[in-house]
C-alpha cells in the first residue's frame, strides 16, 4: 500500500527527534484496560452502596427491597416506552420515580455521579443479557 | 363473575341447594347445608412489612396495603372461618411496628392467626411477638384439617447468637435479600422433634396444612427463598395422603408438587418482588409448576401484590389470587394429575405477554 497517511510525516519528525508522540485512539495497553476496569468497578460498588443505603430516600426504603440484586430493572431495555409516562424514557428516569416514590425521596441530575454509580451497577448486574433496547 | 363467585356456586351444587342460593345470602346457605368437615375457607394476609420511620410516622405505602387487606377481609361474603397471617409483619422487628401492625390487624372481625417472619424475629429473637401473638409454633385441629405453624426461619446458633455487635445489626443483615452476609433459615432441631411429635398423633388420612414463612423447598439460596433443612420436613410428612404448605415470604405466586406435598405461596401487601429468573446470573430451582405473574406495573403501588381466599374443601388446597387492577389467578389442586395447577395459564400457549416480560 503506498498511500501516505496525514500523521505519517510527524511520526518520522518523532521518532527522528525522540520526543514523546500522543499515542492513536487505539493504541492502549493492558495497564489502560486495568485502570478503566477499576474506575468502572469503583462505581458499581457506589452503585451497590447506595443500592442498599436507607439515606437515598426519606423513610427508610431502600432500592433492594423491591430489586434484590437490581433484579427486574432491565437497563438493556432502556430507553423504552414507558406508557405511564406516554413517552420514550431513560433509565435515569425510572430511577427517579423510584426515588421520589416508593423512597419518598429527591430525585438526582442526569449527570450526578450517584445517578451514574446506580446506573453502573444495574447494568453490571445484567452482564450477559441480550441488549433488547425499546422490548419492554 | 369472580374467582370467589365460582367456588361459590360449586359448593351450592355439591350442597343441592341452587335454587335456594340465588335469594339467600351466602352466609346463611353455608350455615344450613355444609357438611362442616367439607367446606370452610379462611383468608391469608402476610408480608406486611410495616415500617417505621420516625415518632407516629410509618411507610404510607406497607401501611395501605395492610388496611386495604383487613378491610376487604371484613366485607367478605361468606366469611372466611379465620385469618392467617403469614409472617413480616414488621420491617425490622421493632416495638413500634409489631404494635403498629398489631393495631392494623385489630380491626379484623375474625380470629386471627400468626406465623412467625424473619423480620419479626431477629431483633429480638420472636420476644415482643410471643407477647403480642402466642408461641412461635403450635398446632391445632380445625373441621378435620390437622394445621401446623413452624417458625421456619431461625438458623445456625453461631450466626444468631455470636457474630454481631448488636440485635440491630443481626436483624438489618437477616433483613436483606442478597447479602453475602445472611444465613439460610430452618426449622431447626427442636422443632423438627415437635414436629414428629405431634404429627405422630394425627391419622395418615386427615389432611394437613403447614404454614411457614420460608418455603419448605428449595428455590433460589441468593435470596432466601430456601429452607436447609427442608428434605428432613418433607420426610415428616411423608407418611400422610394429603398433604400442603402454604408459605409467604416470596412476595409472588409460586406453586409446587413434590411428592405427596403441594406447595403454594400467598401474596404480600406490602411489594412484590421479581422471579429469580429476572436476576440473570443466578443458579435457581423455581418450581416448573410456577407461572409468573403478570409483571409488577411500578406506576400503580399496590399491583402485584394482594390476599388469598383459600379453600380446603377437599383437604388439598385451592388458591384464589386477587390481584388488584389485573385479572384474578386461581391454583387449584388437580385430582388427577394430583398437583397444583394454574387453571388459566398452565399451558405455555394460555400465558399473556406480562407473564414472560419479567
Amino acid at each position: 500500500m503506498n498511500t501516505v497517511k496525514p500523521w505519517m510525516p510527524l511520526l518520522i519528525v518523532c521518532a527522528l527527534t525522540g520526543l514523546t508522540c500522543p499515542a492513536a485512539a487505539d493504541e492502549f495497553n493492558a495497564e489502560d484496560q486495568q485502570r478503566w476496569q477499576q474506575q468502572f468497578m469503583a462505581s458499581v460498588q457506589q452503585g451497590r452502596a447506595l443500592w442498599t443505603d436507607p439515606a437515598m430516600g426519606s423513610n427508610g426504603v431502600v432500592c433492594a427491597q423491591c430489586h434484590p440484586n437490581a433484579a427486574n430493572t432491565h437497563p438493556e431495555t432502556y430507553p423504552k416506552f414507558q406508557k405511564q409516562l406516554g413517552r420514550v424514557a431513560p433509565l435515569w428516569e425510572m430511577i427517579n420515580w423510584c426515588l421520589r416514590n416508593p423512597l419518598e425521596g429527591q430525585p438526582l441530575a442526569a449527570d450526578d455521579p450517584k445517578m451514574i454509580a446506580i446506573q453502573a451497577y444495574v447494568t453490571y448486574e445484567r452482564r450477559g443479557v441480550k441488549l433488547e433496547p425499546g422490548k419492554h | 363473575m369472580s374467582n370467589i363467585d365460582r367456588s361459590r356456586r360449586n359448593f351450592l351444587k355439591t350442597g343441592g341447594a341452587l335454587a335456594l342460593g340465588s335469594t339467600l345470602p351466602i352466609g346463611l346457605v353455608e350455615l344450613a347445608f355444609a357438611e362442616p368437615a367439607q367446606n370452610f375457607s379462611f383468608a391469608y394476609i402476610s408480608d406486611a412489612h410495616i415500617q417505621h420511620i420516625k415518632g407516629n410516622r410509618f411507610v404510607r405505602n406497607w401501611d395501605m396495603g395492610l388496611k386495604r387487606a383487613v378491610a376487604e377481609v371484613n366485607l367478605l361474603t361468606p366469611k372466611p372461618d379465620f385469618v392467617m397471617f403469614g409472617g413480616d409483619l414488621a420491617q425490622l422487628g421493632s416495638k413500634p411496628e409489631l404494635d403498629h401492625g398489631a393495631e392494623m390487624l385489630s380491626a379484623l372481625q375474625l380470629p386471627v392467626k400468626y406465623v412467625m417472619g424473619e423480620h419479626d424475629y431477629y431483633l429480638d429473637l420472636g420476644a415482643y411477638w410471643e407477647q403480642l401473638f402466642g408461641p412461635q409454633y403450635y398446632s391445632f385441629e380445625h373441621k378435620g384439617v390437622h394445621f401446623i405453624v413452624l417458625n421456619s426461619i431461625r438458623t445456625y446458633d453461631d450466626w444468631t447468637y455470636h457474630r454481631w455487635p448488636s440485635a440491630e445489626q443481626r436483624m438489618l443483615e437477616m433483613a436483606s435479600l442478597d447479602n453475602p452476609n445472611g444465613s439460610p433459615f430452618m426449622v431447626g432441631d427442636e422443632q423438627r422433634v415437635w414436629l414428629k411429635a405431634d404429627l405422630a398423633k394425627v391419622d395418615k388420612t386427615t389432611p394437613i396444612v403447614v404454614f411457614s414463612h420460608s418455603p419448605l423447598q428449595k428455590i433460589y439460596k441468593g435470596w432466601n427463598f430456601w429452607t436447609e433443612d427442608a428434605e428432613q420436613i418433607q420426610a415428616l410428612l411423608k407418611p400422610f395422603k394429603k398433604v400442603s404448605v402454604i408459605y409467604g415470604h416470596v412476595h409472588q405466586i409460586q406453586y409446587n408438587q413434590i411428592g405427596n406435598i403441594s406447595f403454594n405461596s400467598v401474596m404480600a401487601t406490602a411489594w412484590p418482588w421479581p422471579y429469580p429468573a429476572s436476576y440473570a446470573q443466578a443458579e435457581q430451582y423455581l418450581p416448573k409448576l410456577t407461572v409468573p405473574m403478570n409483571r409488577a406495573d411500578p406506576f400503580f403501588e399496590r399491583d402485584a401484590t394482594g390476599w388469598q381466599f383459600i379453600n380446603v374443601g377437599s383437604g388439598n388446597v385451592d388458591l384464589n389470587f386477587t390481584l388488584y387492577d389485573n385479572r384474578d389467578r386461581v391454583v387449584r389442586f388437580d385430582t388427577l394429575k394430583k398437583q397444583p395447577q394454574d387453571r388459566d395459564y398452565q399451558a405455555e400457549s394460555a400465558r399473556i405477554d406480562p407473564q414472560r416480560h419479567y
